[in-house]
């Protein structure tokens, strides 16, 4: 095979790059090949915003005309051959050819929005690409568009004031004729730029001795997979970038997800919502939002934007994280994996693939290909009640300290069957067993949650960690089913509503 | 015309926003630069009984490893007690204490390689926390007990009394630009230095001393920085000098950037403290005596850690008057990461002792606390009992405490709303709600005299553009706008006429830290002083043109006039460089009237106060401890404002810096002292959720300082952050609510979600057995 180049278009003009060891970040890239250093490195970790930059990526849509999407995305932990076939835009690229602000930059100025300056790029491409999606952003969604940037210095204010102040987009202007670069705002052109640079094989870079695969067939992808053993799969990078840039680890080859279509797709119908291994995080839980908006909360505390952007289902599924924040309520909504290991696939309930802390009932050369999610109101989940619950130190993107989920069925007054789900309490994301049983068929009531919260102690001995201590994590893992119960009782109209959420009662 | 006193944008914004804006690391690297990093004690406290490092050499892009054993000169980092190896020398004292450097041809070599050593460690008995270290008797400096009156005598008398015992957390400035510098070797033995450094001239004197070379020898050049917070005063000339120690071992450019983690590691961050109070108070609240124990952790090293309790100790009064206080401080050494400056330099740790206090008084009594803090508030010159000299011996004589709390207190519409809050908690089981209202009076100046001295150098060019440079560094405190408007302000010219220059030890010397919130105060007078000298000069040359007399040539929008006459300040800049007048001036500035005797711990050492009021309104849940800031309203005093729109940056900043430090942000270790809290994504700091929905920050109008300061602005980069005081005291209100405000919540800070938790649980406990 013939080795082939990474190609992509930065900021706006088609960009080869060969010759870059496959684990070399987008920002190492930037920053120390290209000498464009206004992408910040603030911790490398994906949790600073420093390096954000955005990415536009051809939606190949049969029903309407191709277009590009635009997301923003952590470029210290993006590694630079996933960038293959799609856009990139730094902050760089967003001043005009005059050397004239762009209308985000200018609201910057406008604002004060600066103080020392590091963190601005990465807060000013943040913004342009909610500017790019969100034309007039309200406060709320400018802060939820900011979780992932930190800032030091203003205290936010000044940030959010640039935000509501950016001039509404007005269409998309056509390219310039005979210009030489795309901007961000020609859609059309940038994806008649993006066209060619889509692939029909799979796509092999290597470098160092290093090999990067992004195979385009779930067979192909397999077949590598169940072949070379210590290879790496690599999703969104959002983990793997920190088995590089903090563990210093590395790998002979990588196998990327993203390029495998049936792996990016999503399907609904018979009873489940079926999710592709390589879907990012916000498109799976746009889908799950449809099915089951009481989440919709999670989901906004879930990371951060960018790393929602390039991060996905399977990922966090396949690291099966005691403090992921998405396995306690697939577990309690009764989803399943399909693993698929060559040829062969199979089916597990998602609670039994955790066995213990980082031991998984997968096979060496088996992947995680698919999650499966039960559809509300399908035969097999009839009129759930839904909650999750997310306690952590700070509001936005924290990792728990205890992450919670709850289903309960119930009639007149006693609990038909209930499924609780914890994070954070034990070496894997684990069903609190005995505090079901102790529910299940019991009345709905306060006594009934007080003698499920005694039986949770059974179930979970947690640690004590930077996060939270062990007393703490049982104290508010108990404490949250009252909050569960409160919450239901409020919704039945005999029973006065008790406010019992500070964080997700949002007062914008 | 645009100059002082207006809301400029930021000198860099237009820089910032498009990425142009350099940094240490955009710096292009001089070919053959080799990249530094450093090999940390996985222990502790150790003796290092072997050390193998051929692992390390041997890793491809290798050039080099260093030891301690290759320092030129002194191994040295500490600027006040000479206590900080550069690289441990046989014994390390936490873990993350630099051992050795490894110099690669990338970053990433680097690292990886110097996880290769060999090591091979005695370990020796750890002490890992501030209690353990007291009991111990384990300290950096002897213990220190200043008194005012008889405390022990008044408090046996005194109608009320309360003891108590708390602490707060420290802080890591999670500055977003971590620290660097880039170190190039130049001709007969000399360095040039570029660093992210609060203080230029320490890293100049630190590296000269590394390298055993004079301090002519070496320049520091610092452009900005990316956030300092005082976690750039005194830690840069570590990397520094390690950079420069490898650049003059090899000949080549080294630089030296340390990865976030390793970062949050090995530098010190702000000092924890350990708090103690005995105060006796009489039926209105009105405190009669105090005896407060401070102890603060201070880590393996002296470092900053003196002058930080000293401002602890003087800022345990905050706003009242103590007329008999005793304070008992004890600066206790662990086996951590050596603490150090973070903005507020004790004042934060002081104060909040004294604001625990008052609130235990308060809940005691039954009162509102605002009403305890007004009786207790410094006087302002009734005649004969002035309640108006401080415990260390300065006469307060600009006290706005008064006016500024009537004015929030209306604004805010506090005693309203908190007795609405009261009420409905009464009806919310779960959720409950506080308020606060808290003071800041803090002090401005180095407590040291000698540091309160600044430079300047301004030149003026034949086309009448002016260049300007002074000691401080710009660090996004809007330093160098600010200092450029004053610039402007006194040519008569547009800013846009005045560039500023980097921060060079080459051309403004012995200068102090950019530090304490005094950059615009001295730099601006400093840089005032060059102006007026050049001024003087073109005055004198207009006059002899126009046959005026000097003081009679004005400058103003651009152009010099006198007496009818009137000309451009670039044609009058151009005829004066014709007549041979030079048109390049050296402030001058040290600040009057202090002075300190530290022995004594009497004296005036801060040239005046600068004064603020915060109230804020928090959301609890008390079933897991969550809170959240609904309401913050500020009022903060900086004078008349250099730049309002920078001020506000300063007070808005500072205060949800201050809420990060008493809510989020939790340092943790393990049982070995290994910080686990040492990135992001483990160590919490505000983002833009946190902050209050209702957010009404203004500045105090009308009232100039009293001092003769620059224009009568005030300092504001430090006082705002104790603002957030009321954030703290927001929440031990709304926890207090589940005892029906009986009982004093024991809540340390920060109150994360599993303090408040345990704080409320343990009032509910103690009100089921009671």
């Amino acid at each position: 095979m013939q080795p082939q180049p990474i190609r992509f278009v930065l900021n706006g003009v088609p960009h080869q790059a060969a010759g870059v060891d496959p684990h070399v970040s987008l920002l190492q890239y930037l920053r120390e090949q290209l000498h464009l250093t206004g992408t910040k490195e603030g911790c490398a970790e994906g949790d600073c915003g420093a390096c954000t930059v955005v990415i536009g990526e051809l939606q190949t849509d049969a029903r309407s005309a191709p277009g590009v999407r635009l997301k923003p995305i952590n470029a210290c932990i993006r590694a630079l051959p996933t960038l293959d076939g799609k856009a990139v835009f730094t902050v760089e690229g967003l001043t005009q050819a005059d050397g004239s602000l762009h209308p985000v930059q200018q609201a910057m100025v406008d604002c004060h929005a600066s103080q020392c300056g590091f963190c601005t790029p990465g807060f000013v491409m943040s913004l342009f690409a909610l500017h790019q999606n969100t034309p007039q952003p309200t406060r709320a969604q400018a802060i939820e568009a900011l979780a992932g940037n930190l800032c030091r210095c203003t205290g936010y204010r000044p940030i959010l004031d640039a935000a509501e102040a950016m001039p509404g987009r007005t269409g998309m202007p056509a390219a310039a004729p005979g210009a030489t670069s795309v901007t961000p705002e020609c859609g059309a052109a940038l994806a008649h730029a993006l066209t060619p640079l889509q692939r029909t094989a799979d796509f092999s870079y290597s470098a160092h001795g290093v090999t990067f695969h992004a195979p385009r067939s779930i067979a192909s992808f397999s077949r590598l997979a169940a072949a070379h053993l210590d290879a790496w799969i690599l999703a969104g990078g959002t983990d793997v970038g920190l088995w590089i840039n903090k563990a210093l680890q590395s790998a002979n080859m990588i196998l990327y997800t993203g390029a495998v279509a049936e792996l990016t797709q999503i399907a609904e119908g018979d009873g489940w919502l079926d999710i592709g291994a390589a879907v990012p995080l916000d498109d799976a839980f746009t889908a799950l939002n449809r099915q089951y908006p009481e989440y919709a909360h999670l989901w906004q505390r879930f990371a951060s934007p960018p790393i929602r952007a390039s991060g996905t289902l399977g990922g966090n599924i396949a690291n099966g994280s005691p403090i992921g924040d998405a396995m306690p309520l697939l577990i309690v909504l009764g989803a399943e994996v399909v693993l698929r290991h060559g040829d062969a696939a199979r089916t597990l309930p998602l609670e039994d693939l955790y066995l213990d802390y980082k031991k998984q009932a997968r096979a060496p050369g088996e992947w995680v290909e698919r999650v499966r999610i039960p559809q509300r109101g399908s035969v097999r989940e009839p009129a759930l009640e839904v909650a999750a619950y997310k306690i952590a130190k700070r509001n936005e993107q924290d990792i728990s300290a205890v992450c919670c989920a709850i289903a309960l069925q119930r009639d007149s007054g006693s609990v038909q069957q209930v499924r609780i789900a914890f994070g954070g309490m034990a070496g894997i994301p684990k069903r609190a067993r005995h505090a079901e049983a102790a529910l299940t068929g019991a009345p709905w009531s306060e006594a009934g949650v007080r003698a499920a919260m005694a039986a949770l102690a059974h179930d979970f001995t947690p640690l004590s960690d930077m996060r939270a201590g062990a007393a703490y994590r049982l104290r508010v893992a108990q404490n949250l089913l009252l909050r569960f119960f409160y919450e239901s009782a409020a919704a039945t109209p005999a029973v006065a509503p008790i406010d019992a959420r500070v964080i997700e009662t949002r007062v914008y | 015309m645009r100059a002082a006193d207006t809301s400029l944008p930021h000198e860099s914004a237009h820089l910032h926003v498009s990425g142009q804006a350099r940094y240490v690391d955009d710096v292009p690297e001089p070919a053959g630069t080799l990249h530094a990093g450093f090999g940390m004690s996985v222990h502790a406290h150790a003796r290092i009984k072997t050390m193998d490092l051929s692992a390390v050499r041997a890793y491809p892009g290798v050039a080099a490893v260093l030891t301690h054993r290759d320092i030129p000169g002194a191994n040295n980092y500490g600027g006040i007690v000479h206590d900080d190896p550069l690289l441990a020398e046989g014994l390390v004292q936490y873990h993350g204490q630099p051992v050795f450097l490894v110099l690669a041809d990338s970053h990433h070599t680097a690292r990886r390689a110097a996880r290769l050593a060999r090591m091979e460690y005695e370990v020796l008995p750890a002490i890992l926390s501030v209690e353990v270290a007291l009991a111990q008797q384990f300290f950096i400096a002897p213990p220190r007990t200043i008194t005012r009156g008889d405390a022990a005598a008044v408090l046996t008398r005194a109608p009320h009394r309360i003891t108590g015992r708390t602490r707060c957390g420290g802080q890591d400035h999670f500055y977003l630009e971590g620290q660097i510098a880039l170190a190039q070797p130049q001709e007969d033995g000399q360095m040039q230095v570029l660093c992210s450094t609060q203080h230029p001239t320490e890293v100049q004197h630190i590296v000269a001393h590394a390298l055993g070379r004079a301090s002519h020898a070496v320049r520091v050049e610092c452009r900005r920085i990316g956030g300092g917070f005082g976690g750039k005063e005194s830690q840069p000339a570590l990397i520094a000098a390690a950079a420069a120690v490898a650049a003059a071992h090899t000949g080549r450019a080294v630089k030296l950037r340390l990865d976030r983690d390793d970062d949050m590691r090995i530098t010190g961050k702000r000092h924890p403290f350990l708090l103690e109070y005995d105060v006796g108070f009489d039926a209105c609240g009105r405190i009669l005596a105090a005896d407060f124990m401070l102890a603060s952790d201070c880590g393996y090293s002296a470092d900053l850690s003196g002058p930080v309790n000293d401002r602890a100790i003087c800022h345990v009064d905050n706003a009242y008057f103590l007329e008999h206080v005793t304070v008992r401080n004890f600066q206790c050494k662990t086996h951590t990461a050596s603490n150090t400056a973070f903005r507020g330099f004790g004042g934060p740790q002081g104060m909040f002792i004294i604001e625990h206090a008052i609130d235990c008084i308060a809940l005691q009594l039954g009162f509102d606390p605002l009403d305890v803090r007004r009786v207790n508030y410094y006087g302002t010159g009734a005649a004969n009992r002035p309640r108006n000299q401080t415990h260390y011996g300065q006469t307060i004589d600009d006290n706005i405490l008064d006016a500024i709390t009537d004015e929030l207190e209306a604004s805010s519409d506090y005693r309203a709303r908190r007795a609405a809050l009261r009420l409905q908690n009464a009806n919310s089981p779960i959720i409950k709600r506080g308020i606060a209202f808290t003071p800041v009076k803090f002090g401005i100046s180095f407590n040291a005299t000698h540091f309160n001295q600044a430079g300047a150098l301004v030149h003026i060019y034949k086309d009448g553009s002016v260049l300007l440079n002074h000691g401080g560094t710009e660090m996004g405190q809007g330093l160098f706008t600010k200092v450029a408007q004053v610039v402007a302000r006194e040519l008569g010219i547009d800013i846009a006429q005045v560039r500023s220059s980097a921060a060079d030890t080459g051309k403004v010397p012995n200068t102090s830290a950019t530090a304490a919130s005094s950059g615009s105060d001295l730099n601006g007078m400093a840089a005032r002083d060059a102006c007026r000298q050049l001024k003087a000069r073109l005055a004198a040359h207009a006059a002899m043109l126009w046959q005026v007399a000097a003081d009679s040539v004005t400058f103003v929008n651009g152009s010099v006039c006198a007496a009818g006459h009137t000309m451009s300040f670039a044609e009058l800049v151009n005829q004066a460089w014709f007549a041979r007048v030079s048109l390049s001036a050296q402030g001058f500035y040290a600040t009057p009237k202090i002075h300190w005797d530290r022995a004594a711990f009497k004296g005036h050492p801060f040239y005046y106060f600068a004064y603020g009021v915060a109230c804020t309104q928090v959301a609890v849940d008390t079933l897991t401890g969550e809170t959240k800031i609904e309401r913050a309203d500020l009022l903060h005093d900086a004078g008349t404002s250099l730049n309002p729109a920078i001020d506000i940056g300063q007070v808005e900043g500072g205060f949800i810096q201050g809420a990060g430090w008493l809510t989020s942000e939790e340092l943790c270790q393990d049982a070995q002292g290994r910080l686990t809290t040492h990135a992001p994504s483990t160590y919490k700091i505000p983002t833009a959720a946190d902050i209050p929905p209702v957010f009404n920050v203004k500045l105090v109008q009308q009232r100039p300082n009293a001092e003769d300061t620059i224009y009568r602005s005030k300092a504001v980069g430090e006082p705002p952050l104790m603002l957030a005081l009321s954030v703290y005291h927001a929440i031990r209100d709304a926890v207090a609510s589940v005892a029906h405000y009986r009982a004093a919540p024991q809540l340390d800070a920060p109150a994360t979600p599993e303090a408040v938790l345990n704080a409320a649980d343990a009032l509910r406990a103690a009100r089921t057995n009671g």
